[in-house]
């Protein structure tokens, strides 16, 4: 879209782009009719009450409460219909579908990591099925960064020791560009990529392509050898640690007696901090691996640990997962 | 004739006393300009220890068990005794405004020094608490260490408690130094009954100082000492 | 009154000469003078640097400086701008001069705290100089953790430093004002007396003295995390660097308002005085100034909706976020209601407020596409944001500050300008603004994010508006310079009240004398009162 060879929109290439759009004009609507009743109003006050004589002097005009009430209600009640919209949205584009198609997102100075469930990895370039709901789960290496892609109407920041999510859900086939849109130092205009969204066929084609690592979760479960978690973690139940066999969405009791919901920034966080949520009845015998796993095998595990929870929807809540901030925690 | 001149008369301040500024009309316009202008400042030193006090909050809800920890290493009858003398401290403050409200000037000296004397036993008793962390590598950074499976979050605690303890110590610090100066003012008699504007404002500010400590002393060092 | 009007005899630039005079002095309005010179030449610098990124972004490739090199030039205009300029910008200098003549008073509470609160301001701007000349800084004006704590190379501690010192700069201005607004009024002159410039300064003074020690207190754990290693927002020590988000925006949001109250205080001013009449609603101007300096103290997490802030907070902040465009839109159409049935001339100040008007309102509509929670997810961090805090920060807040030292230059040096030049520097600056700033809403929503060194192709023909229109808005701001400059010696001598304005500021002499008034005034009348009678008596001092 453009006027005068000046492009004035992005594509509107996602289920929320419509949506986004139309609020927007909504809203560039009603500015432009405040902005120009007072334009307006001020342009011909001027003119027609210019002063005409030195020693003139205006009207006793002192206020009119009517009329202040009148211009703090009605702009109430139009920022509240603002509002009501925007929060709507929002609730939309914060709360992934179930069966969404998951994919990792790692930032890095200066890059985008990205892998698939399959097992393919890419680095600033991510391919996407269209009208295929996708959800995003991010995080970052180093500082903070934030995954946008303009023609979707979102983003979401990447930020160091937690996992956030985003989703979309592309309409139209195309090359779309991502950006990096959190400042995150040198190349920061150089962390930008493109996001390539495929028909269904051509998708499946492409993620049969690659993997010669096997899937996410098969590379996953080779770490999981090679750090011995297996050794504590025994499927039976009887190891040091706890079976993690079928505990994904699942809510666990913690040593203090909190509880907390099995999701992948609780897994992420028992790997890296393994005392900071210690399920009941289990010793803090578990090294933290905080700086010897990087993101990337990080994902590679909890995508494993999900792996042995087949029946689980990992459903989780909406927005971030802050590290350790459980509310019904205890002191 | 304006108010503030009626006013002044009504006072009997007839000759203006020698430490009304030029810009104010009356002593009790400049005095409580004066009290004004240190309790907005107080209020100023609240939000900015607040903002630590903010942190310290949300730490202690996440990671209890490291503040837990980290703070039994903290020696609690140093720390118990630093409260007591600051507070004897506030006492001997109070004394000196009250003394200088009555236009007693030894006395106002006297009590103006030993609260400074009582600020540097505070100060020698922090320097002892803070080698032995040096000591034991508990100062957050590359050199810290702690056996402890929350060494990590220990460090946070640590952070906060170098943090405020530290800010609280140049308070006193300044604190001390501004009430040397109050001090030599009040040897040298620039004070009497209708004048002790400079004492009042470091009272408030030493017994300011003092709450904060009041304050930290729980927070850092009795976690969880009540079991 | 028909002979020419002269200086007066004495006044307070003729009392006492040299250096030491102006150094050591407690005189309010030296001290605004001082304020006056040091920011301008902040001004210029931190316009320098944003020249330099208006270049850089002429084309799309990165080809005029390094990226880490333009990554400096937009951090540094941004601390230079924020903290050197505009937060001291119009309360230190016209705030400074004018509150004690408006209220009647001798000089602010605190004379001394007063020029402690310039050396402060030196000393900060020294800590400036010292990472500028020692490579620069990088981390943006927002030092976002763990970016500024442990991955930039640059001189993040003496530029934090520089904006912590230079802070308690603002909290001892804000300080002084509170007191004095409260303990130094003349006799009769009560609160809703006072001219709304005063008002709009006490609301400012209320933010400065509880936001800043918030911000100090942040940017002193950014420097313990850097200096000593210490860990509180390190992730890797299980910190949270989102925390440092909060505790930063808790300031800088409400920071905004310091920029832009003052400023509305001025427009106040001039509206009312350039259309002889008295301001309509005037305790609804007067309130919706301490409800923007309260509300704007609830909104700040409104920067962070896409920083994994939980869903529920979300909503919350986005629907107090619309709590602060109320009262502004108050202002506004109280602003326009005062014109009707005004006398209404056109003098320099008066279109610099036009302007104002043209300016804060795109800047205010703007803001309610980031408060809007849907909209905010598409472009924060773009250039959208860019333009619509340009919009308020510089067509805002310096629209204000600029209308204000034309309105009050003859009372400052007792001399008036060119009318012609500053007419077209009012007008360039208008024009130049918007042809800079406009484009970049667009830019915006096509995606383009902010700080960027090098940007897609299609991004180029806006880019390239937004950099032209840069040149015009420089030269509308050196203009000035050049004409206040030589007004100081060649201009016409204005009299005390070359405007016919109202305020107790405009009885005394220009420029006032060290002690503004020789006998305290007592106030009898209500403020902003244009009748012929009062008009008359106004002229005659």
């Amino acid at each position: 879209m453009g006027s005068f060879g000046i492009p004035l929109f992005p594509e509107q290439a996602s289920t929320f782009a419509r949506d986004i759009d139309a609020l927007y004009f909504f809203i560039v609507a009603t500015s432009a009719f405040f902005a120009l009743a007072v334009t307006v109003a001020v342009i011909v006050f001027g003119i027609v009450y210019r002063r005409r004589h030195e020693g003139e002097v205006g009207a006793r005009i002192e206020g009119n409460l009517p009329l202040e009430l009148l211009w703090s209600v009605i702009p109430t009640m139009i920022a509240m219909v603002m509002f009501g919209w925007g929060a709507s949205s929002y609730f939309h584009m914060r709360t992934p579908p179930a069966e969404a198609l998951q994919i990792y997102a790692v930032g890095k100075q200066w890059m985008w990591k990205f892998q698939h469930l399959e097992g393919q990895r890419e680095i600033n370039e991510l391919h996407v099925p269209v009208n295929r709901p996708v959800k995003v789960t991010i995080t970052s290496e180093d500082v903070l960064h934030s995954l946008y892609f303009p023609s979707f109407r979102t983003k979401m920041d990447a930020i160091p020791g937690r996992y956030t999510q985003l989703w979309f859900e592309a309409t139209k086939v195309g090359e779309y560009h991502i950006f990096c849109t959190e400042y995150c130092g040198t190349n920061h205009s150089g962390m930008i990529g493109k996001v390539v969204v495929m028909e269904p066929d051509d998708y499946q084609a492409w993620l049969a392509g690659g993997g010669v690592e096997g899937t996410l979760a098969e590379r996953g479960q080779r770490l999981f050898q090679d750090l011995a978690c297996g050794t504590c973690h025994l499927d039976t139940g009887k190891g040091r640690g706890p079976s993690l066999n079928d505990i994904v969405g699942k809510t666990v009791t913690l040593a203090d007696g909190a509880t907390a919901v099995v999701d992948e920034g609780y897994l992420r966080e028992s790997i890296v901090n393994s005392q900071v949520k210690i399920v009941q009845g289990y010793q803090p015998l578990m090294p933290a691996f905080q700086g010897l796993v990087s993101e990337d095998n990080l994902v590679a595990l909890v995508e494993y640990v999900k792996s042995l929870s087949p029946q689980a929807t990992t459903q989780a809540p909406a927005g971030a997962t802050a590290p350790a901030a459980d509310p019904t925690k205890k002191n | 004739m304006s108010n503030a001149v009626a006013h002044a008369e009504a006072h009997g301040h007839a000759v203006p006393h020698d430490a009304l500024q030029h810009h104010f009309e009356t002593m009790q316009q400049q005095k409580e300009a004066s009290t004004l202008g240190m309790w907005v400042f107080l209020l100023t030193e609240v939000l900015f220890f607040g903002g630590l006090f903010f942190a310290y909050l949300l730490y202690r809800v996440w990671y209890f068990d490291a503040f837990a920890e980290a703070s039994r290493t903290l020696d609690i009858s140093l720390g118990a005794f630093n409260t007591a003398v600051l507070i004897g401290s506030s006492l001997t403050m109070a004394l000196a405004v009250r003394s200088a409200q009555t236009n007693q000037r030894s006395a106002t000296v006297r009590w103006l020094i030993s609260t400074i004397v009582l600020g540097c036993v505070f100060l020698g008793v922090k320097v002892i608490e803070y080698a032995d962390k040096f000591e034991h590598h508990h100062v957050p950074g590359p050199n810290f260490v702690s056996e402890s499976v929350w060494a990590a979050q220990e460090q946070i605690f640590f952070s906060l408690y170098f943090t405020m303890t530290g800010l609280h110590a140049l308070h006193m610090i300044v604190g001390v130094g501004v009430m040397s100066v109050v001090t030599w003012m009040a040897a040298k008699g620039r004070f009497d009954e209708h004048y002790y504007t400079p004492v009042e404002m470091t009272g408030l500010y030493w017994h300011f100082v003092d709450l904060v400590w009041i304050y930290l002393f729980p927070l850092l060092y009795l976690v969880e000492r009540h079991n | 009154m028909l002979d020419t009007p002269k200086l007066p005899e004495r006044h307070y630039l003729n009392n006492g000469h040299g250096l030491k005079s102006w150094l050591l002095t407690k005189d309010h309005k030296r001290i605004a003078i001082m304020y006056l010179i040091s920011i301008s030449a902040m001004f210029l610098l931190g316009g320098l640097f944003a020249g330099a990124v208006r270049l850089e972004l002429m084309t799309p490739e990165g080809d005029l400086f390094l990226a880490d090199t333009y990554n400096k030039m937009f951090t540094m205009h941004g601390v230079v701008m924020v903290f050197f300029f505009l937060i001291p910008s119009t309360p230190a200098v016209l705030g400074n001069f004018l509150i004690p003549p408006m209220i009647g008073a001798k000089d602010l509470a605190f004379p001394r705290i007063n020029l402690l609160s310039l050396y402060i301001f030196w000393l900060g701007a020294a800590f400036f100089f010292y990472a500028l000349f020692a490579g620069g800084v990088d981390t943006g004006w927002t030092f976002y953790t763990p970016f500024s704590s442990f991955s930039s190379n640059t001189n993040v501690i003496p530029t934090a430093l520089g904006a912590f010192i230079s802070g308690f700069s603002s909290i001892l201005t804000g300080l002084n004002f509170i007191v004095t607004i409260h303990r130094m009024r003349a006799p009769g002159l009560t609160w809703f007396r006072l001219p709304l410039f005063v008002w709009a300064h006490y609301a400012t003074s209320l933010i400065q003295v509880l936001g800043t020690p918030v911000v100090a207190i942040t940017i002193i754990m950014v420097f313990v995390e850097r200096a000593f290693g210490f860990g509180i927002f390190d992730p890797t020590r299980g910190g949270d660097p989102v925390l440092f988000q909060h505790l930063f925006w808790f300031y800088s949001h409400p920071a905004v308002y310091i920029m832009i109250l003052p400023a509305m205080g001025v427009i106040s001013e001039i509206v009312s005085t350039f259309s002889r009449k008295t301001i309509f609603g005037y305790s609804f101007v007067a309130f919706s100034s301490l409800a923007i300096a309260v509300f704007g103290f609830i909104v700040w997490a409104h920067h962070m909706f896409v920083a994994g802030i939980s869903t529920y907070s979300a909503l919350v902040f986005s629907f107090l976020s619309f709590s602060v465009a109320i009262p502004s839109a108050v202002k506004t159409f109280n602003w326009a209601a005062t014109l009707y049935k005004g006398a209404i001339s056109f003098e320099t100040p008066m279109l610099y407020a036009y302007g104002f008007f043209g300016l804060f309102l795109i800047g205010g509509l703007t803001g309610l596409f980031l408060a809007t929670l849907g909209t905010d997810i598409h472009l924060h961090d773009t250039y959208f944001v860019v333009s619509h805090f340009h919009y308020i920060m510089v067509g805002g807040a310096i629209m204000g500050y600029l209308g204000g030292l034309h309105f009050w230059w003859p009372k400052l040096v007792g001399r008036m300008y060119s009318e012609f030049l500053s007419r077209v520097s009012a007008i360039l600056v208008f024009v130049g603004f918007n042809l800079t700033f406009f484009p970049q809403f667009i830019l915006g929503y096509m995606g383009m994010p902010r700080r960027y060194h090098a940007y897609p192709d299609e991004f180029q023909v806006l880019n390239i508006l937004s950099s032209a229109g840069a040149g015009v808005l420089g030269i509308g701001y050196l203009l000035p310079v050049i004409y206040f400059l030589w007004s100081l010696k060649r201009g016409e001598v204005a009299g005390p009240n070359p405007w016919g304005a109202s305020g107790l500021e405009w009885q005394i002499p220009s420029p006032p004398p060290t002690e503004n008034f020789k006998v305290q005034p007592v106030v009898h009348g209500e403020p902003y009162e244009y009748t012929p009678h009062v008009a008359r008596e106004a002229n005659l001092v």
